[in-house]
């Protein structure tokens, strides 16, 4: 069942300069943070710069790497040596292959868009000049992760991420909730986080390396058990990182940060790395079936739970953050399919980065209108106030819900088909929650669309918290062009991408040859039932929503399930229950068994030498002093004794 | 009969020099900036010497190197030997750059009345002096010499210079240390004993123990094992042992901190390294078990009491706790990677805590109280000592890209082999760190400014109000000092403080291995005495 992938060998020509990918955004994080606010005046386009040549170097190095025989596109960079003691041997290294270089172009092409577009959306914060620091410092540790040759320096880039997404969700740091939600970000980031190092422990015990070419060449001579622990942690890894089931309660609360940043790292790019990892390792997977089924209903009760919540939502960006745990949650499904999904996971995820993106920056720029409002029931008609904005999002909502030719279409349908052929009771399974899910999808969408912006305008009688009025306009050309060009992305990433396979050909080399889901039924079919389920959804979404004027305060009484969606699915007060109130009654047990406890006890024992504690505590500082020097003076004594019988 | 290597004359150089500097800074009652000017340029001509005592190392030599070996007691074999290994020498390197980073921070510090700079900078020489003589006695007899002197000038610090219940702590930190000290007392005599029963005549030379330590009984290295193991876990300190060290660096002077858990509280560690494993290697291999247990104990316990801790110096003080439980894990899982890890952790946690301490103090030094509930908000007002704060945190995290992820992520993965479920338990550590740093981060810098330390000056500023923190645990002189109408952020002294520290902390964690090198050979021959190799990896496993 596992294709050897072809051998890796060294980078020569310009691949020799590949380090500059990430030197030039570390280079820009530096400056920006370092030069202070010196650097205010041009900092923002300092930031800019650095990924869109980074950007321009990627380009040239893929038309390099498109004239290469199949068999020679994995290369490897090495680049020194990090730290080594006898057998741990961790280096500096890159691997340049189709599956990095594909994730190099998504983080800078898109990532270079989101810069530009955050120059107007910062423009009035005075902070910007940090903000683009902290933005580069995102992007050079994602090329980090995706570029690195080895699971330590992976590791690097994946903890690096969750620095930036940190420090990026509390940018906005008087507000106690922005904090709380960057704090919980990094927290449950490290539980995955122990996962992906346990498995790297396991991975170095097994194999003595922990270099990816020799990892998966070598993948055959670890132990069955070992195998499925090392694949089980990885997921847990990924699960911290993409925001799935069940540690997928960070990711709404991250869109406290800034709109650019949910577009480009809590959409687009880092939330997409336990993808990236699982089809990384598809050496590992290969050889276990058990893994691989459990990453897919991972995925699968990760795109059910966050489509489910997608239509509770009145807050426009959480509805989006919601929508982004669902598709990612497609995206793992089909990487747990194994070779019948590796390609159509990533494919999914390119086409979910730009289609993701607009509808994030599109969210901004709406907020950028509408002083920062983000609850849908106060805004309504707001198509005509933002002609650009709304066309633009119209291209990624089609997108999304995979609306006939355009990107979803093609990338969704196929990983629902490919579902569907895991074959048994597990493909009906698998392939039914995804072709619901896509109902949903298209449902919670179309709300979002008619809330935003159909229906009357009733914001014209509301008032910001700060008793301003309402001006719905359009933002600025540096904010629209970044999106019309995503919006441009949306509609064809996908007919460019997955027509023909053509995605799947160049994956080959990392991932291996894409196998045909043996599906019950042709694809024509399932595409035919998801456009119609899609269809359904879009269709009951009006009925409820759209026909009748929408309330300005949500309505307080409703039904269990909406209740529940609500609530997150009870996931928040479950890790309230489970974990954050039980730590809490331990650590204030714990600190007062310390302080009278553990103490008492040695305290005691201490008096009990020196009288009784009583004694102890009333010690005057003037006799313990007198006894360090006279122990000081003892010894002087002592040794001066000494000396003298020995050398008399 | 006398030997001496010129790198050993380096070393008595060391030992000797900030001895001097002391003695000429502490007549200096009535110039305090002369005092302070003189200390300084003595930590710093330390700093040199350490820098040539490490360029005249060669790593992979002998054993030890840079030795000086006179006779003193011939009575009792009891030599004045120095002498460092990999181990101790970047020891060295850590108290050469500390001394002088803790007299920068300390140069405005408000001392308890009737003190002058000159005591505490002299004292700060002299405990320099004894923590060289500690890491590079190579005479077992001379090592328990400076081990209980050294309390001495720390004692003093602490008790003179410190917070409210200084009296209190120091006592505690003092009666503590005398105790281990005592048994261990009892080992070194006994050590004596038992190497004149095997050598016809006794020796306190550690080369010569090392040699005999394997035809020691079994039951004769527990016991002797038992008496340094326990002086040494107070020192370190293992829970349960550890409860000293909250008082004593609470109510330490910053300074006199830094050091304390920075180097000091090493000594024990090093202790395991130098005297437990090699001179006991059967009694090191039995007890591991034990020891693990009391490690992984330490991660978990004192994190969960880092995450309840109301008082910022406290708080410092039991991360510490938890870090000492990974230091301990690896250097008793035995392999040459958690060992080597053990080994940089004890340098990287002296940098981040250090640095964390010192800001913890410049906090301090403008809100004058220590308990983190009269806080919050700090970085919409002081965003570079913020910023400062959240690097040290992070490093504290062993975020990867600082200097602690790599020594944390080789004591874990070289532990894993041998130690899989202690390894497992110690890993989840890695999220109780994020959660009191984060937390302890949140609470001080972050949302809506806040807090009576912080808002009350602004207040007394603009009104001149009287306000008084609710249940501030604030020393009467740093009361006194809040007459300011600002919260300033970092001056150039400060920045000029912290810079070198931020370098350590990106160097470390990026390009390590100049250290590991140092490191690696000593740890090897420290396994081989301990009669172990390494695990065998690659094996596949199933």
């Amino acid at each position: 069942m596992t294709g050897v992938l072809p051998p890796v060998t060294a980078a020569v020509g310009s691949a020799q300069y590949a380090w500059l990918l990430v030197a030039l955004p570390a280079f820009g994080a530096l400056v920006l943070l370092v030069g202070g606010r010196r650097t205010n005046a041009w900092g923002h386009l300092l930031g800019c710069a650095t990924v869109l040549a980074a950007f321009g170097y990627g380009v040239v190095l893929c038309v390099e790497w498109l004239g290469f025989d199949a068999s020679q596109r994995s290369r490897e960079l090495g680049l020194g040596t990090w730290f080594a003691v006898n057998s741990l041997q961790v280096n500096y290294g890159l691997r340049l292959d189709p599956l990095s270089l594909t994730f190099m172009l998504l983080i800078t092409g898109v990532g270079g868009l989101i810069h530009l577009y955050a120059i107007g959306y910062m423009a009035h914060d005075p902070g910007r000049r940090r903000f683009f620091g902290y933005f580069n410092l995102f992007v050079a540790a994602m090329l980090v992760l995706v570029l690195s040759n080895n699971f330590v320096t992976l590791y690097l880039g994946w903890e690096g991420v969750g620095l930036a997404s940190y420090l990026l969700i509390g940018w906005y740091q008087d507000r106690p909730s922005a904090a709380t939600a960057a704090k919980k970000a990094f927290l449950m980031n490290r539980v995955g986080d122990v996962g992906l190092a346990l498995a790297i422990f396991l991975i170095w015990r097994s194999l003595g390396t922990v270099q990816f070419s020799e990892v998966f060449a070598r993948a055959g001579q670890i132990g069955g058990p070992t195998l499925l622990a090392i694949t089980l942690l990885l997921l847990l890894g990924a699960c911290g990182k993409s925001g799935q089931f069940p540690l997928q309660a960070w990711l709404p609360d991250a869109m406290e940060g800034p709109t650019p940043v949910s577009a480009l790292i809590h959409a687009a790019t880092m939330v997409t790395a336990g993808v990236y990892l699982i089809a990384r390792c598809n050496p590992l997977y290969d050889l276990s079936a058990a893994g691989r089924l459990a990453v897919a209903a991972v995925g699968v009760i990760t795109l059910l739970i966050g489509s489910i919540i997608g239509c509770a939502y009145d807050d426009i960006k959480k509805v989006l953050a919601y929508s982004t745990v669902s598709q990612i949650g497609y995206m793992i499904l089909a990487v747990g399919l194994g070779p019948a999904g590796y390609a159509l996971g990533i494919v999914h995820l390119l086409t979910h980065g730009f289609f993701k993106a607009v509808l994030f920056l599109g969210a901004g720029s709406v907020m950028h209108g509408m002083h920062d409002e983000i609850d849908m029931r106060r805004m309504g008609g707001l198509a005509r106030h933002l002609p650009i904005t709304f066309v633009m999002f119209t291209s990624g909502y089609l997108a999304l819900i995979g609306f006939p030719f355009l990107s979803g279409y093609y990338s969704k349908d196929a990983i629902i088909e490919a579902a569907f052929g895991a074959g048994g009771s597990a493909g009906w399974v698998f392939g039914g929650i995804a072709l619901l899910a896509a109902g949903l999808t298209a449902f919670y969408m179309t709300r979002l669309m008619l809330m935003t912006f159909f229906g009357e305008e009733r914001w014209r009688d509301l008032r910001t918290a700060e008793g301003q009025e309402y001006h719905p306009h359009e933002s600025p050309p540096v904010m629209w062009v970044p999106m019309v060009l995503l919006a441009i992305g949306s509609l064809g990433a996908g007919y460019v991408l997955a027509s023909g396979g053509r995605l799947a050909r160049w994956l080959e080399p990392s991932v291996g040859p894409l196998v045909p889901a043996a599906a019950p039924f042709p694809a024509v079919v399932v595409s035919l039932f998801t456009v119609l389920v899609s269809a359904v959804g879009v269709l009951l979404a009006w009925l409820v929503i759209g026909r009748d004027p929408v309330p300005v305060r949500k309505p307080a009484r409703v039904s269990l399930p909406v209740a529940a969606a609500r609530a997150d699915l009870y996931a928040n007060a479950i890790n309230e229950v489970l974990l954050a109130r039980p730590g809490t009654w331990l650590t204030r047990a714990l600190v007062f068994v310390d302080n009278k406890g553990v103490d008492g006890v040695v305290n005691g024992t201490a008096a009990l030498l020196g009288g009784t504690s009583g004694r102890l505590r009333r010690l005057q500082t003037g006799f313990v002093r007198s006894y360090a020097l006279g122990m000081l003076g003892g010894s002087i004594v002592v040794i001066a004794l000494l000396l003298a019988v020995s050398y008399s | 009969m006398s030997a001496v290597s010129p790198g050993g004359a380096l070393l008595l150089a060391m030992l000797l020099l900030p001895l001097v500097g002391a003695a000429l800074v502490a007549p200096m009652r009535s110039a305090p900036t002369a005092a302070r000017v003189t200390g300084l340029v003595f930590a710093l001509a330390e700093l040199v010497l350490a820098a040539l005592a490490w360029s005249a190392y060669h790593p992979g030599g002998g054993r030890l190197e840079l030795t000086l070996s006179t006779p003193w007691i011939p009575a009792f074999g009891t030599r004045f030997a120095l002498g460092v290994d990999g181990i101790a020498l970047v020891m060295l390197a850590l108290i050469s750059v500390l001394v002088p980073i803790v007299m920068g921070s300390s140069w405005a510090e408000k001392l308890p009345e009737g003190r002058t700079p000159a005591g505490f900078y002299a004292l700060l020489l002299a405990l320099e002096a004894l923590l060289v003589g500690v890491f590079a006695a190579t005479d077992v007899f001379l090592f328990y010499l400076f081990f209980e002197v050294m309390l001495v000038p720390m004692y003093f610090l602490i008790g003179r210079f410190g917070g409210p219940r200084r009296q209190y702590a120091a006592v505690k930190f003092f009666l503590y240390s005398l105790l281990g000290g005592l048994v261990m007392l009892a080992s070194v005599i006994g050590l004596f004993v038992v190497s004149a029963h095997q050598l016809g005549q006794g020796t306190f030379d550690w080369t010569a123990l090392v040699r005999i330590a394997g035809s020691i009984p079994q039951s004769t290295q527990i016991w002797l094992f038992l008496g340094f193991f326990i002086a040494f876990a107070i020192k370190a300190p293992l829970v349960p042992l550890h409860t000293w060290l909250p008082d004593a660096g609470a109510e330490a002077p910053v300074g006199a901190g830094v050091l304390l858990v920075g180097v000091m509280d090493k000594v024990g560690i090093y202790g395991f390294l130098r005297y437990c494993l090699p001179l006991f290697p059967s009694a090191s291999r039995a007890l591991a078990p034990l020891v693990l247990v009391l490690a992984v104990a330490g991660i978990l316990y004192g994190a969960l009491l880092a995450v309840g801790q109301s008082d910022m110096k406290r708080f410092v003080a039991y991360t510490s706790v938890a870090h000492f439980g990974f230091i301990g894990l690896g250097v008793f899982a035995f392999s040459t990677q958690a060992q080597a890890g053990a080994v940089l952790y004890m340098v990287n946690h002296g940098i981040s805590t250090g640095m964390l301490f010192i800001v913890v103090g410049m906090l301090m030094a403008r809100g004058g109280s220590r308990l983190i509930s009269d806080y919050g908000g700090v970085s919409a007002l002081a965003p570079l000592l913020a910023g400062m704060m959240l690097l040290a945190g992070l490093s504290l995290l062993s975020l990867p890209g600082t200097n602690s992820f790599v020594s944390e992520f080789m004591v874990l993965i070289g532990s894993y082999p041998r130690a899989p479920v202690y390894t497992i338990l110690a890993t989840t550590g890695m999220i109780l760190a994020a959660l009191y740093v984060l937390w302890f981060y949140q609470r001080l810098m972050q949302g809506p400014v806040r807090g009576a330390a912080v808002v009350g000056d602004l207040i007394a500023g603009s009104a001149g109000g009287a306000l008084e923190g609710p249940g501030t645990a604030m020393a009467p002189d740093a009361a006194a000092q809040r007459q300011r109408i600002r919260f300033p952020d970092l001056s150039i002294r400060e920045v000029v403080v912290l810079a070198p520290l931020v370098a350590l902390i990106l160097l470390l964690g990026l390009y390590p291995q100049p250290v590991l090198n140092v490191i690696n050979p000593s740890v090897g021959a420290t396994l081989t005495e301990v009669g172990l190799s390494d695990p065998v990896v690659g094996q596949g496993g199933s």
